[in-house]
């Protein structure tokens, strides 16, 4: 596997963790009522969106990079 | 004699000999992590309720970290797509980075690591009275900061209160100074305990958000045990600094391979640029690999 197909997995990943985070801060924020959870949640779910277009930008960037 | 596949693939399996080292080295890694993920879960999972210290790390600062090391992924995946296309200079760019961040990650742990050194658990002998989550409870069991002689001090346990006499050696040079005995010690007490719910804790966060610290006198022979937030606390902290300092060593060990081929190495790009391009992948496998644990130990070690 090469540092290309590596590299999807861990931003797949990355991006998971991002929506994770996002539904765990948005439930603390349900029990708190802090804004800053909101923020907080509201922030991971848009970061990890955003890690997805990477992803889609770097597949385009290196289409000509093995996966092997 | 020369070794074959040092830069180009081998027909039949289409990999460079590093890579296939790289790849085995991974392999035991993930046994090595594997198993004190297991350890941890299962430890988890087997706690008593009330018993399992949760809700002590600082998730901004964790998930800072996380963004640090998910910003290295990207640049060392960038340099490395650089090499491919023949710009040296950016590729150097994107590494410097990525070293960069490799420290800034370490700096921010060793941070983290400083706080719990001077933060406690005191158990008291008998209940006394707090202010927590905006009401009066009685409980025997705190979490907090000490203040002694005006110093925040680090590393204090039940032995330290008791002090500890002068020793001298066998011709009578004192090797280890006597420590004083504490009679007593400030404590400001933390509005939450772990063994309230996480319903709980965030209700006592956001009653004493934005109140000052309570101050309470202890006297050391009311205290039953005192423990800074170290391995010997609980099965928690021993863990988790077994993982995280585990990790902190692959990152430290990862950076100074990516500043080698980086700096020194980088020699190699003007003889053998492609087998200098298998080193940076080689190095930028391992780094995705130690970005791929703090991934896995993120939320397992700060969330749940």
């Amino acid at each position: 596997m090469s540092l290309k197909a590596f590299h999807l997995i861990f931003i797949t990943a990355a991006s998971l963790l991002s929506f994770g985070l996002g539904w765990w801060m948005l439930r603390a924020y349900a029990d708190s009522g802090m804004k800053a959870d909101q923020i907080y949640g509201v922030t991971s779910i848009g970061v990890g969106m955003a890690l997805l277009l990477y992803e889609a930008f770097f597949i385009k960037k290196l289409k000509n990079v093995s996966y092997l | 004699m020369e070794i074959p596949y040092t830069s180009k693939p081998r027909p039949d399996t289409g990999l460079y000999n590093a890579k296939v080292g790289i790849w085995l080295f991974l392999a035991s890694e993930v046994m090595l992590f594997g198993a004190l993920f297991s350890a941890y879960i299962l430890l988890r999972v087997g706690a008593g309720e009330g018993t399992w210290p949760h809700g002590l790390l600082s998730i901004p600062i964790g998930t800072f970290n996380t963004f640090v090391l998910i910003t290295s992924s990207v640049t060392v995946v960038l340099g490395w797509a650089s090499l491919q296309v023949g710009n040296f200079g950016r590729y150097k760019v994107y590494q410097a980075i990525t070293i960069l961040c490799a420290f800034g990650f370490l700096g921010i742990k060793s941070f983290e690591y400083r706080d719990k050194f001077k933060h406690y658990e005191v158990w008291l002998k008998n209940p006394i009275t707090v202010h927590q989550g905006g009401k009066e409870v009685q409980t025997d069991r705190l979490l907090g900061h000490i203040e002694y002689e005006g110093h925040h001090p680090y590393f204090w346990n039940t032995a330290r209160l008791a002090g500890s006499p002068e020793i001298k050696d066998k011709n009578g040079k004192v090797v280890k100074a006597a420590v004083a005995r504490v009679e007593s010690f400030k404590f400001q007490p933390d509005p939450i305990h772990y063994t309230m719910s996480p319903k709980e804790m965030a209700h006592a966060k956001k009653e004493s958000f934005g109140h000052p610290h309570q101050e309470i006198e202890i006297k050391a022979s009311d205290v039953k045990r005192l423990s800074a937030f170290v391995p010997s606390h609980s099965t928690f902290f021993a863990i988790y600094f077994t993982l995280t300092a585990l990790h902190g060593l692959h990152v430290l060990g990862g950076a100074i391979v990516i500043f080698y081929i980086w700096g020194p190495g980088a020699k190699m790009w003007k003889t053998d640029p492609q087998r200098y391009m298998n080193r940076v992948e080689v190095s930028g496998l391992f780094w995705h690999f130690v970005d791929l644990v703090w991934i896995f130990l993120f939320p397992i070690i700060y969330l749940l």
